[in-house]
């Protein structure tokens, strides 16, 4: 990644908790800190209950932050704004949901659903205007527009989630937050929304920050990758150098539990199959969150925060074995080739 | 191999608001002892009920049986009453299902939830199947078995949850094991260890699996034999490396395109357009046609009949048959080893 391109999101120690009990706080999001440049798409990943979802609501402001920054191209997303100031902040940032049953109302047609945002935001003049806006919007992302007169029970789950995609564009976002936009779908579906966002990014321009636990669709769509783990970041890297050499424990095993849909690779991979379960974010382990669950740790990790370090440009990874302070501590461990597959 | 399960031109349909839903249009297979088979398949192409119908547990009506036999040990358990079948249900035939935490009765603690069958099936006393229980959940890998069979469902973790729905399958040793999308809710780290768990078992118990995925990454890790079902019938089957690196039905072409593959560098991916068929009103031929960007004029009338392209892949498509236009595999349904391998 060239390091001149313009960052259109700085994140800066991001912290979300939620108190679940008198005395108990859930850090759902713990100092997680990225960037995201114009006109890429990142890709959050993580297994459930690491808080990716929370840090995309998070960053939007759907969630005040407990603590930390969030820069939009420069401006403080979480500062003190006056509602008029939050409106039109708000038409920068978008959001598809994860599952397009819940997240439109069975209630209202599909052209008021798409030109909600239009109206908030009084992007048109008069109804014939609206009107022609929502058939384009319906057009471009593959429906047409007669389908505009329908409630969403009409839908099916691939169309509805393109319902959410038009009403996500119609107030002309800058970026869009997509947490688990696929994963509610059919795969030949998966692949049809997929291609759309691919194609609307390049006409539009647009910024993603996607979120998704499915690891081999998010290297397909992504150009940076962040790896989330109970709330911290992992590792942040560029799509290509996270599968072909992981560094993070973490990454690894995960890189490693993927099925590969290729029997014979899948037969011969050497798989780094981590035991147990992630643990409660109420109570996460002290130092290094993972340490519970990783192979290599030692003493240092359960005294010590690791640090994100930059091990190669622009390949960043939170683990000792990195740091050159601890890293003599450790059996540098063989990592495994990329997905475990041997390479001949 | 010894076959121990023959479904021979299965047919469910379901009756809902005066239409018949024919879920499973005359369906066949076979299951061999010890293998796996996985049938995969979109949601609403009918393999869930082709399981649940092995397993009788299609609530009839709505459902209803068209046609077609099941035969289990030279029996047909579309015969059979709701009595017998409880004879066969957890002893000779066992099913784990996608959600671990609503397949388990929450108000019991896991110890007696696997007791439950050993008991009926097995005349144990409490005692015995209490202690077999403790073996049970040490094979499918939890920790502390003998503190965790007296704790209840909600006390467990997602994959633990799993491990312990595989105990209760796998409690009276049953010759099959139907497993329907059995890692779909769980995370992959956990997903691969379920996998492996269950590579381990079969390996252990030489239990037939039927496993119903829609995820082809599961189908080549643990698959021996695939079906591929699509708008209730089975369009193709084959070994799993046929099905991977010869497939000729083109749906099971658009599957495997719509993966991204773990090379790739952002191509765009084979969607299918459109969406499956309406059930409610089945395609007189083959069900793909309205997808199919092959499809010709025969295929909207007439359904194909499977062409053998070995001993064990048949495929059902007009493209196979000699007046067809020769089509070749689009270039992004075929996989890795794909090019060596033939």
């Amino acid at each position: 990644m060239s390091e001149n391109r313009e960052k259109l999101l700085e994140i800066k120690d991001l912290k979300k908790h939620f108190k679940v009990d008198r005395n108990k706080i859930l850090k759902a999001v713990d100092g997680i800190t990225f960037d995201i440049y114009k006109g890429e798409t990142f890709g959050l990943v993580g297994e459930s209950g690491c808080g990716k979802s929370t840090a995309g609501r998070t960053i939007m402001r759907l969630y005040e932050s407990s603590g930390g920054e969030v820069h939009f191209q420069g401006e403080k997303v979480h500062a003190k704004k006056s509602k008029k100031e939050l409106k039109k902040f708000n038409r920068n940032m978008q959001m598809i949901f994860q599952d397009p049953y819940a997240s439109l109302n069975p209630r209202m047609t599909v052209k008021d659903i798409i030109a909600e945002g239009i109206d908030i935001h009084g992007l048109v003049k008069s109804n014939a205007e609206r009107a022609a806006k929502v058939n384009e919007l319906l057009e471009t992302v593959g429906l047409n527009s007669d389908h505009g007169n329908r409630y969403p029970h009409e839908f099916s789950g691939g169309q509805r989630q393109r319902i959410g995609i038009a009403r996500a564009l119609a107030v002309d976002p800058q970026f869009i937050v997509a947490d688990e936009p696929i994963s509610a779908l059919d795969v030949s579906i998966q692949a049809q929304v997929v291609n759309l966002l691919k194609k609307l990014q390049v006409e539009r321009g647009l910024t993603y920050l996607f979120i998704a636990h499915d690891l081999s669709m998010v290297k397909h769509i992504s150009d940076r990758i962040g790896v989330m783990y109970l709330g911290s970041m992992a590792e942040v890297t560029t799509s290509d150098a996270l599968f072909e050499e992981p560094l993070h424990p973490y990454t690894q095993a995960l890189l490693s539990a993927i099925p590969i849909s290729d029997p014979i690779l899948e037969r011969n991979r050497e798989r780094m199959i981590i035991k147990g379960d992630i643990p409660s974010p109420i109570d996460p382990p002290s130092g290094c969150r993972f340490r519970t669950r990783c192979p290599f740790a030692q003493d240092i990790c359960s005294e010590v925060v690791p640090k994100m370090l930059e091990e190669k440009k622009g390949h960043w990874v939170a683990c000792h074995i990195y740091n050159d302070k601890y890293s003599d501590q450790f059996d540098v461990p063989n990592v495994p080739s990329s997905m475990g597959i041997p390479i001949n | 191999m010894k076959k121990i399960l023959k479904v021979n031109d299965l047919s469910v349909s379901f009756e809902t608001y005066g239409t018949d839903v024919q879920a499973v249009r005359g369906v066949s297979f076979e299951l061999e002892e010890k293998e796996t088979l996985a049938i995969v398949g979109e949601s609403g192409s009918g393999k869930s009920v082709t399981a649940y119908s092995i397993m009788r547990l299609i609530d009839m009506p709505p459902g209803k049986f068209d046609g077609g036999t099941i035969l289990f040990n030279g029996e047909d358990l579309t015969l059979k009453s709701e009595k017998q079948m409880q004879e066969i249900r957890g002893k000779e035939i066992s099913m784990i299902f996608q959600d671990p935490m609503t397949s388990l009765n929450p108000t019991m603690t896991i110890g007696k939830q696997i007791s439950e069958s050993l008991i009926k099936h097995q005349n144990m006393s409490k005692k015995q199947a209490s202690s077999r229980g403790v073996e049970l959940l040490k094979l499918v890998g939890i920790p502390n078995p003998e503190t965790r069979i007296n704790q209840y469902p909600h006390q467990y973790s997602g994959g633990m949850r799993q491990r312990a729905m595989i105990a209760i399958a796998l409690a009276c040793n049953p010759k099959i094991l139907i497993a329907d999308e059995p890692t779909t809710a769980l995370d992959v780290t956990i997903q691969a260890q379920i996998l492996e768990l269950m590579r381990d078992l079969q390996e252990k118990t030489g239990t037939a699996i039927i496993l119903i995925t829609h995820d082809l990454g599961v189908v080549s890790s643990v698959a021996s034999r695939v079906a591929v079902m699509y708008g209730g019938k089975i369009v193709e089957t084959g070994n799993v490396d046929e099905i991977f690196y010869n497939p000729k039905h083109p749906y099971t072409w658009g599957l495997l395109g719509s993966m991204p593959k773990v090379d790739s560098k952002g191509e765009e991916l084979l969607a299918i357009p459109g969406s499956p068929p309406d059930l409610a009103d089945p395609p007189k031929g083959c069900p793909f046609v309205t997808r199919c960007p092959y499809a010709m004029k025969v295929c909207r009338n007439n359904m194909p009949e499977y062409t053998h392209l070995s001993d064990t892949q048949k495929t059902a498509c007009w493209l196979l048959d000699e007046r067809a236009p020769q089509v070749e595999i689009p270039e992004t349904a075929i996989v890795g080893g794909y090019k060596q391998h033939v």
